[in-house]
């Protein structure tokens, strides 16, 4: 059951990963993160992070997605030019793409032994109470920190939102 | 219901593969906004690597760091998108090879 799980929710990422690269139209690229999004919330789930899935599904599938297709639509972003690539990226790219793959698989399956299998409701602590006591405790400093990063975020967001530029 | 494990590095592998989707946005990409989605992608590709080594080791710390993460991109869409919406007001193009007063 797990393994099908896997295997459908990966294959949805996969897919709606690749449609988000090769979608012309930024409105198509945008909804098919949101399904990358949706299926990675219910990949955290099957890892035991419940609060981490609803955390996925309300700020990025929710709040930050809205953001983008609001600016997308508010743009009236139509499809993209095709444009020259420069010839470094055209010779290159590629290979170099599979070959930065490859060394990420290579250091999976070697250098990582004694990788744990995954089993659905084996270790069940990502509960909202445990990143709670843990976020309150030993990392208070950071999530203050945090949240001052959020506030001159709105700061910045509102000021260049409002700025004349000639 | 009979529950077969599967591997922690199924899951590794799938994050890899997102985060090289996200670069690969990133480098052939023209339109602003669909870079700034690579990104988005690359950052989920790493919130997956986060939670699965958070399973691997048993602790949550993980988690908080990937919490961390996800504040930082929506801290990043933010202004990111503000800063779009500037560049479109002035420029009047989302394609990133036209705006490069910058360039020599």
């Amino acid at each position: 059951m797990d393994t099908v799980l896997f295997i459908i929710f990966a294959i949805v990422a996969i897919v709606a990963g690749f449609n988000v690269v090769l979608q012309r139209h930024p409105i198509s690229s945008a909804l098919s993160l949101v399904g990358v999004m949706g299926s990675l919330a219910v990949l955290y789930l099957l890892l035991g992070a419940e609060f981490m899935a609803m955390a996925q599904m309300i700020v990025y599938g929710g709040a930050v997605m809205v953001l983008f297709i609001f600016v997308i639509m508010l743009l009236n972003a139509g499809a993209e030019k095709p444009s020259s690539k420069a010839w470094f990226a055209q010779i290159a790219g590629l290979p170099l793409l599979l070959a930065f793959i490859a060394t990420l698989g290579f250091l999976i399956y070697s250098a990582l032994p004694g990788l744990r299998a995954v089993e659905f409701g084996s270790w069940t602590m990502g509960t909202a109470e445990e990143i709670g006591k843990l976020l309150f405790t030993q990392y208070l400093l950071p999530f203050e920190v945090i949240s001052v990063l959020i506030l001159i975020a709105i700061l910045g967001a509102v000021v260049l939102a409002l700025k004349e530029i000639d | 219901m009979h529950f077969s494990p599967v591997p922690l590095s199924w899951y590794l592998t799938l994050s890899a593969i997102l985060f090289v989707l996200g670069v690969a946005g990133f480098i052939y990409r023209k339109s602003v906004i669909t870079v700034f989605l690579s990104i988005e992608l690359m950052l989920n590709g790493v919130n997956l690597t986060f939670i699965a080594f958070s399973y691997q080791l048993h602790r949550i710390d993980g988690h908080i760091y990937s919490l961390f993460v996800m504040v930082v991109a929506a801290a990043e869409a933010a202004v990111g998108l503000a800063i779009i919406l500037t560049v479109f007001k002035n420029r009047g193009t989302l394609q990133i090879d036209e705006v490069d007063t910058l360039k020599l």
